[in-house]
């Protein structure tokens, strides 16, 4: 499927020199626009899906809502990245309760070609992957201010007892402290609950950012 | 977990004595860990010499007395503080003053367990993971009363069996529990809140983050009855919100749906196939 870019600056899903750029082709000649990086969606019920990369922020913010009735042909996305690390080969597809299934295959195909595996989740704050992990990393942050274990140990024990590849700790903090700070703020505005409260180490990595 | 462990201590060249109150049991156990030599030595991780030598270091037994003679006894009984309890008060009449005993909890305290006990300054938490004969890690804690020297005893010992201990404090569920148990339930709500399939949450983790598996998969694998019961033991300890079993998960265990020993939970199971349910 031939699709457009239309970009306000460097993507966090497809940074510069990512081949997936290069496939972009003219909006008159696309059956799916692609808008990255902030660009401002302009809606195009002629084509058979227009793309949003998301930040933080809902689809909703995008596209308006209607009360469980909003949905058309414009489906958000993020291909998911811990903060520094280079982009994972996930790509979150976000839609509405009533986005039409054309629109989602469509969206699918697009990533799919790309050799990316997509998840389809709705329109909620975190999506799927910074939903599950933040509270976890804020967990072993607080478990390692309590003195339940060391650094060390504690992201060991996720890696031989779990089988991951990195800690919680390690990987929040190659991520950035910073980052991960960023998203549990805006996830604990959202939610209201203690886990996705910024943990200790992370709200002092955010408040020496300000300084 | 029991016949695991025995597999690590005498592999770890230690002679073993397996104790259960079922002799139908101690033969289950014995027929499974002579199957899994079978296996490593077919696999080329053990040589038949070694299978011999370590066959012979294993024995079991059904009466009690007999652990009178052993250095250390870990305990892997049901997750229950007051069985805990009456084993290691069982074992004081039996056992000579310098026996440490270790507890293989995953998620009830050590200090408290070792309050059964004449000796709570000789008893230890070795926490191994399942299945305890392929895994290294061994959480180590030491209870309030716990002495130093019992506890360097114990972890030299899991060096001595090529396992490789980590300290944590007595604290529920210590390390792998604390994180897991409220990571898992987060998973059970996000279906529950229909965030995405329980297929596509597991396909997101693993892809974005690498997983082996998926914490829904990892779920039907531990059983969701088991979950529950793990929600039990941490909720009332750390009142914290996310180690309380979710409203789906009580609903699945209702049905009958307890994951792959049930043939269904969040995926369905028919055979070794598995599919999105």
């Amino acid at each position: 499927m031939h699709y457009a870019i239309i970009k306000a600056g460097e993507s966090p899903s497809f940074p510069d020199g990512d081949p997936f750029l290069a496939a972009g082709v003219a909006v008159s000649q696309a059956e799916a626009v692609i808008y990255l990086a902030g660009a401002k969606l302009a809606h195009n019920d002629a084509k058979s899906v227009v793309l949003v990369e998301l930040g933080n922020e809902s689809l909703g913010e995008h596209t308006g809502e209607l009360l469980g009735e909003e949905g058309s042909n414009v489906v958000g996305f993020a291909r998911y990245r811990n903060g520094l690390d280079a982009p994972s080969s996930l790509v979150e597809l976000v839609v509405q309760s009533r986005t039409p299934q054309d629109a989602v295959a469509a969206a699918r195909s697009i990533f799919e070609a790309a050799g990316l595996v997509v998840a389809i989740c709705t329109d909620q704050a975190g999506r799927i992957v910074d939903r599950l992990v933040r509270p976890k990393y804020n967990a072993a942050l607080r478990l390692l201010d309590e003195g339940l274990a060391i650094q060390k140990d504690i992201d060991l024990t996720c890696r031989l007892g779990l089988g991951y590849p990195d800690g919680p700790i390690e990987r929040a903090v190659r991520g950035g402290l910073v980052h991960h700070h960023d998203i549990t703020k805006a996830l604990f505005e959202t939610y209201g609950t203690p886990g996705y409260a910024p943990a200790r180490r992370a709200v002092v990595a955010a408040r020496r950012r300000e300084s | 977990m029991g016949a695991g462990i025995a597999i690590v201590a005498a592999r770890g060249g230690f002679n073993t004595i397996s104790y259960d109150r079922s002799q139908e049991a101690l033969e289950r156990s014995h027929n499974a860990t002579i199957a899994f030599f079978e296996k490593s030595v077919e696999r080329g991780k053990m040589t038949p010499g070694e299978r011999g030598r370590t066959v012979k270091a294993m024995r079991s037994t059904t009466d009690l007395d007999v652990l009178g003679e052993c250095d250390l006894i870990i305990e892997a009984v049901f997750e229950e503080l007051s069985v805990k309890r009456d084993l290691l008060r069982a074992l004081d009449a039996v056992c000579e003053p310098r026996t440490i005993f270790a507890s293989n909890t995953s998620t009830l305290s050590i200090t408290e367990i070792a309050a059964g006990s004449k000796r709570p300054h000789k008893v230890v938490g070795m926490h191994f993971c399942l299945p305890a004969q392929l895994m290294k890690l061994i959480e180590m804690s030491p209870g309030l009363l716990t002495s130093e020297e019992t506890f360097q005893s114990a972890w030299q010992w899991t060096l001595a069996c090529g396992q490789i201990p980590v300290k944590t404090q007595d604290k529920p569920g210590f390390i792998l529990n604390a994180l897991l148990v409220p990571f898992n339930n987060d998973a059970i709500r996000a279906v529950e809140a229909g965030v995405a399939s329980a297929a596509d949450i597991d396909k997101a983790l693993k892809t974005a983050l690498g997983y082996k598996m998926g914490p829904l998969e990892l779920i039907d694998l531990i059983g969701l009855d088991t979950q529950v019961r793990l929600s039990e033991a941490f909720y009332p300890i750390t009142l914290d919100g996310r180690a309380a079993a979710p409203p789906l998960l009580r609903r699945m265990v209702a049905a009958g749906l307890l994951g792959r020993k049930s043939g269904q939970g969040f995926f369905r199971y028919e055979g070794e196939a598995m599919f999105g349910a």
